[in-house]
């Protein structure tokens, strides 16, 4: 009985938070993620195209070298202390690609700098992006099984 | 005799005295409205230290000292020592209180600290077990960040709810006896809140999780002493932010208290000006303290203010109990001070 009045309570509260609560602005959001994951996109490309066309190397190394550049930016930028401005304003726009994986590596190992190199930068450095490893890698390997496995059948 | 009033409330009839305060801010809280009127900003968010952590400390026995300093006290002088922190085992508190020397009880009210360690304080004084009682606490933006949300340097956005941590300390001198017949400003109620929660998840926005423990321990504080926003120049809450502020007035309205929105004095709202762009306003201990000790005191000493009742507000959450998904509740403590025209030769 009470807890059926402490949830009628704590529902009727929620829509009152709701209601008050101020709202993202998400037409404005979507436009800049848009355009500032488009433009690191086109930096991205603009990289490719350098090391293939320029540099002649091959698919694969032109983009192993343009993931590299990527990250050295996006932890040079987090190191200046750019990157969370750029990731202020950016929002999605600046954590979807690849750099947001370097600042979310680069973030915690700075961070944590201070309980020192093993415990502090070596525990913590991965705190937010070992989700992404773990799952990336697990779901990869689970999918790698599947495609085995067909290949053997078929 | 009973110095009970109702359930919830107390009298302090022998009137506590504030003594004395003092304030310390960062960069960005001097860059706010009420800017000047900190006795101390930090140069920067390591005040000469190594660490946040040193740095947050260092603030919080700073305006301990300065607080004794400008009511010409020494640290032998005081008998107590009440204060509390953000952060885990609240080290801030625990380490100045190694610095400053003082007999140390730590509490922890989250947010709320200021106005507990002021109800502690002015009972233990009333009751006679102590002359001289100093209540401090503080809070700094990067220890709390790293604490309860993301690394600095992480690319994140705020949500609109969120709240920025204040970078700042307040202490408060309480006296008893003859000391408190000089005072300019005393305590004459303490009501002490009930931890409410009304199932908000969303770390994010704390003003609404702290909002009806505010609501509920205004209603009370009205009640056992039958008063209302009439009797006050100023209701003061500590951190609910604008979204929270919002809340807490229409909690009110249901819960029929006529409420005068002029009255309703929030640090979160105040403290920070609009263009700051912290979203919804300032959060901390710090927030409410040094609010508390650079422009409320000050305001009630000098008579522009007679009576105000200051209830600072904390969301008892850890981020363990955030990553399990429990709810966060919320407490309020209310103390009431009165300016008091004080004996000069007392």
């Amino acid at each position: 009985m009470q807890d059926a009045k402490n949830r009628k309570e704590a529902q009727r509260y929620a829509e009152l938070v709701a209601r008050l609560a101020p709202k993202s602005e998400m037409g404005q959001g979507m436009a800049r993620a848009f355009l500032v994951g488009g433009l690191i996109c086109v930096l991205g490309q603009m990289l490719t195209d350098f090391f293939s066309m320029r540099m002649r190397f091959g698919a694969q190394s032109a983009a192993t070298a343009t993931s590299i550049c990527l990250i050295f930016l996006s932890a040079l930028l987090t190191g200046l202390g750019l990157y969370d401005r750029i990731g202020k304003f950016a929002g999605a726009g600046s954590i979807v690609p690849i750099t947001g994986f370097a600042n979310s590596v680069v973030a915690p190992a700075m961070e944590f700098r201070r309980e020192g190199l093993v415990m502090g930068v070596g525990a913590k450095m991965f705190s937010l992006a070992g989700p992404v490893l773990v799952y990336g890698i697990g779901s990869s390997i689970i999918v790698g099984l599947i495609a085995f496995a067909l290949e053997v059948i078929g | 005799m009973s110095r009970r009033l109702g359930k919830q409330t107390v009298a302090l009839a022998g009137g506590p005295g504030v003594l004395g305060w003092a304030s310390v801010a960062g960069r960005k809280e001097h860059d706010g409205p009420y800017g000047d009127k900190f006795d101390r900003v930090i140069a920067d968010e390591m005040d000469g230290q190594d660490s946040f952590e040193a740095a947050e400390r260092h603030m919080l026995e700073s305006a301990v000292r300065l607080c004794l300093l400008k009511t010409g006290k020494k640290t032998e002088d005081v008998q107590l020592f009440l204060s509390g922190d953000l952060l885990n085992q609240i080290i801030s508190a625990g380490f100045a209180a190694r610095a400053l020397g003082i007999p140390f009880y730590g509490l922890y009210g989250a947010c709320s600290t200021m106005s507990e360690s002021l109800s502690l304080g002015g009972m233990l004084a009333d009751g006679g077990f102590a002359d001289l009682i100093v209540c401090a606490t503080c809070s700094h933006f990067c220890t709390a960040e790293r604490q309860y949300r993301a690394p600095l340097e992480l690319g994140n956005q705020r949500t609109p709810t969120q709240q920025w941590t204040v970078t700042g300390a307040g202490a408060v001198l309480l006296g008893a006896g003859a000391a408190a017949a000089r005072a300019k400003a005393a305590l004459t109620h303490a009501t002490c809140g009930r931890v409410l929660d009304l199932g908000v998840t969303d770390a994010n926005n704390m003003g609404a999780a702290m909002a009806p423990a505010a609501a509920d321990t205004l209603a009370a504080h009205f009640h056992d002493t039958d008063r209302s926003f009439e009797d006050y120049d100023l209701v003061v809450t500590g951190d609910l932010g604008r979204h929270g502020r919002d809340l807490l007035i229409e909690l009110l309205k249901e819960k029929g208290v006529f409420v005068r929105e002029e009255k309703l004095f929030d640090c979160g709202c105040e403290i920070f000006s609009a263009r700051q762009d912290t979203h919804a306003g300032g959060s901390g201990c710090g927030c409410s303290a040094s609010m508390l000790c650079a422009h409320l005191l000050p305001e009630v000493c000098a008579g522009h203010l007679q009576r105000i009742l200051f209830m600072a507000t904390g969301a008892l959450l850890s981020p363990t109990s955030s990553m399990q998904g429990e709810s966060i509740p919320g407490v309020a403590h209310a103390v009431a001070i009165e300016h008091r025209q004080g004996e000069e030769n007392a």
